[in-house]
């Protein structure tokens, strides 16, 4: 009895001791399931009813595409049925999404980024690990019993397909692509005397845009003649921020979810920033509003936004969100955004996954499934590209002669031919390979926030006229920090723990020789014993 | 020992209320501004306003965007730090002070990054103006983000922002031959009240009056909070 409750003792001594390393993992991820196991066939009889939360760029034509979709979707499959909900903000999406986990009123299937899924992930079986969907033989891409034709796996374009791992399972399938892309006001960069390189680089365009930002003695600025000119506004400083450093090769954040962003380069980063938002060369969207409307007016000569917001950039645009009265004759030339090295140029991959969410009806999983698939078929692929400047996700659709056809019309008109918008397709089109995405965990959401709040903070902090100097960035860092809960971020997996310390190993390496003591006398012990009772 | 130990406790009731009599000095020496003040200070200037809360968009992420307004002005105050529970304080006519940084976006003046406090005591509703006159003239953005009436307008056109209820309802309404674009913003006014709703039953040619505060997107674009038909085209 003695040593039953000794080697309870031991037990109870040793857990924790285990529990120790483990303690930056206080809230675990729930653990990825490596598949999901599709019926066998799917239920006809049934009525299935799938929601489908989709967003939007503000673009009605995209509206009428899911709607077209979703009608062509049932008339393939009577017995689902699609409810359509619209939201033209991912965060929004994002934000539904996780009210939803708790009362497991989540959608079936929702337009998202990799980034949102990772935090989605940290319920219990919330999202569809796709792996085993994808290969399925009767359902999965290309399956024998699909009723449309579908893209094969190898037909998604690769490195769209990859984006949307985490941990190395598949969560998501790309939808649409994007990158960021630079409009310029070509006619105004000529009159202050430059001429648009080959490539894009940072210092061409600090240069041109604080040689943009002089006035005259009447108060106005010279390029334009008006009171109003940001001659470089960037729309998303959290895409700014991250393809900076980038470009630089320095950190941001590993897959195993470090966080490197409060470094030397981002320090820089923000010292140029602070030292040309002075100059009164760069704003950002936060701060003074739609880069496009500044550009179309001739108050903006680089309008740094997403290739999916070309309908709005030119004096010819389709989609104007000003005064007619407003609007100024321009030329307009689309960019790759600028680089450090033009040599090996760097942008951001972007632009709507696709995600499908655990039910309790394997059925009703299947059905999703169905529908999500449906989205990559070429009629909705080619569709809904040529709303904006995005590139279809399959080399089924891009190659196709529909998709070559629209391509080679560019031009034919300003509206759905509309040149900018095909040359923003074009320009991803032409780069996909020098297109990069930032590592996925949870919590990875927040440093992409965080990244361009920094940017943000700096800017306004030189327009409220702060001192930028090493206390400022010192506060600014810990007030992000802590706006954004970076040092509660949970790190995933055990690289995230590293190895482990001398100490611990040691304690470790005393607790197995102890054991194994215990153990040794126990059965010497008992031989003890035995020998006395033989004899 | 006695001694000493009273002495100890003496000095930390000192320093305790020396900590109070700070705190109170800080709260007396802010300086709030008039309407006046606030309407002639830069852009990027802190700012300090006391006003009331007319209208607030809907919570969300510990912020709230505030309609706000005293006898001299109104205030947009963007995105404001707010707790869920602070949220439900901020009804109608609600004393408040506000801490931010006046900015402009697109046009509309507004605090941003700001902080408030609930002061008790006194309430106060705006009475809507009628700002009809003045579309069209310089002196309508002079009242931006007041609560106002606009009379015998023409609808022109009414598109909801993804072609059916739910989101943003954008009206075009026109006066005396020109064209306003004004708002049903859905964080305001949300689809189950009864100003969203009534946009379903008004149609282009309709004649209604509408009230709304003065909100500016490059141009006027009024969020309107009422509206009623005077004139019904068939």
């Amino acid at each position: 009895m003695k040593k039953l409750i000794c080697l309870l003792l031991c037990l109870v001594f040793l857990l924790p001791l285990l529990g120790c390393h483990g303690a930056i993992n206080q809230e675990p991820m729930a653990e990825p399931v490596a598949g999901y196991d599709l019926p066998d066939s799917f239920d006809t009889s049934r009525r299935h009813e799938i929601t489908f939360w989709a967003k939007n760029d503000t673009n009605m034509t995209q509206v009428n595409i899911y709607k077209q979709t979703i009608a062509d979707f049932e008339a393939l499959y009577p017995n689902i049925h699609v409810n359509l909900k619209l939201y033209t903000d991912y965060s929004r999406i994002y934000n539904d999404v996780i009210t939803n986990i708790s009362t497991n009123t989540t959608p079936n299937v929702c337009i998202t980024y990799p980034d949102h899924i990772a935090t989605y992930l940290t319920g219990q079986d919330v999202v569809v690990p796709l792996d085993n969907l994808f290969a399925h033989e009767k359902y999965g891409l290309g399956g024998s019993e699909l009723l449309f034709d579908g893209p094969t796996q190898e037909e998604i374009i690769p490195k769209f397909l990859e984006e949307g791992k985490i941990g190395g399972v598949s969560y998501a399938i790309p939808f649409m692509r994007s990158t960021e892309a630079c409009y310029i006001n070509k006619t105004y960069v000529e009159k202050l005397g430059y001429e648009l390189p080959e490539t894009l680089t940072w210092d061409f365009i600090w240069e041109v845009s604080d040689a943009a930002a002089k006035k005259g003695a009447d108060g106005n600025y010279l390029v334009n003649g008006q009171k109003v000119m940001i001659p470089f506004i960037y729309k998303s400083t959290d895409n700014m921020m991250i393809q900076m450093l980038r470009q630089q090769g320095a950190g941001y954040s590993t897959e195993q979810g470090e966080i490197l962003l409060f470094n030397d380069a981002t320090r820089q980063i923000l010292d140029t920033v602070a030292q040309h938002t002075a100059s009164g060369a760069f704003s950002t969207f936060k701060i003074s509003s739609y880069p496009a409307n500044f550009l179309n007016a001739g108050q903006c000569i680089f309008a740094i936004d997403s290739t999916a917001g070309a309908t709005w950039m030119g004096s010819d645009a389709p989609l104007i969100d000003i005064a007619e009265s407003e609007l100024v004759e321009f030329e307009t030339v689309v960019m790759p955004i600028p680089q450090y090295d033009p040599q090996n140029p760097q942008m951001i991959s972007q632009g709507p996954s696709v995600c499908v969410f655990n039910k309790e009806d394997p059925q009703a999983v299947l059905a999703s499934w169905l529908f999500a698939q449906y989205l990559l078929t070429n009629d909705v692929q080619i569709a809904y590209s040529q709303t904006e400047g995005y590139a279809p996700v399959t080399s089924k659709a891009q190659q196709s002669e529909e998709y070559q056809d629209y391509l080679s019309r560019s031009g034919e008109d300003n509206d759905f031919y509309y040149s900018i918008k095909i040359q923003a397709s074009r320009l991803l089109l032409d780069n996909t390979e020098n297109t990069f995405v930032t590592p996925v965990f949870n919590g990875s959401a927040s440093v992409r926030n965080a990244a361009g709040q920094l940017i943000e903070e700096v800017t306004k902090g030189v327009r409220r006229g702060k001192t930028i100097n090493d206390d400022f960035y010192d506060k600014l860092y810990g007030d992000i920090r802590s706006l954004y809960r970076l040092d509660q971020l949970r790190k995933t997996g055990s690289q995230a723990l590293g190895p482990l310390p001398g100490t611990a190993i040691f304690l470790l390496s005393a607790i197995g020789l102890t054991w194994a003591g215990i153990l040794a006398y126990l059965i010497a012990q008992r031989l003890k014993k035995r020998q006395k009772m033989v004899k | 020992m006695k001694k000493i130990f009273a002495l100890t406790l003496a000095v930390l009731m000192i320093f305790s209320l020396a900590a109070c009599a700070k705190k109170e000095k800080k709260d007396d020496g802010v300086k709030v501004m008039s309407y006046a003040e606030y309407d002639a200070a830069a852009m990027d200037a802190e700012v300090v306003i006391e006003c009331y809360v007319q209208a607030h968009q809907s919570w969300w992420d510990n912020k709230i965007t505030v309609y706000a307004q005293d006898e001299d002005g109104a205030y947009f105050i963007y995105e404001m730090a707010c707790s869920e529970e602070d949220a439900a304080k901020l009804t109608k006519g609600t004393k408040i002070r506000v801490t931010g940084v006046k900015g402009e976006w697109a046009g509309e003046i507004e605090v941003m990054d700001a902080t408030f406090e609930i002061l008790g005591g006194d309430t106060w509703i705006a009475e809507p103006m009628d700002a009809t006159e003045m579309l069209g003239t310089d002196d309508l953005v002079k009242n931006q983000n007041k609560l106002a009436t606009f009379k015998g307008l023409t609808i022109e056109k009414i598109e909801y922002k993804n072609g059916e209820p739910g989101d943003d309802i954008y009206v075009t309404v026109s006066k005396d031959g020109k064209s306003y674009d004004f708002c049903v913003e859905r964080y305001l006014t949300a689809p189950d009240t009864d100003v969203y709703q009534a946009f379903a039953t008004l149609k282009a040619g309709d004649v209604v009056d509408i009230e709304g505060f003065i909100y500016w997107y490059n141009g006027v674009n009024t969020h309107i909070v009422g509206v009623s038909k005077s004139y019904s085209k068939n």
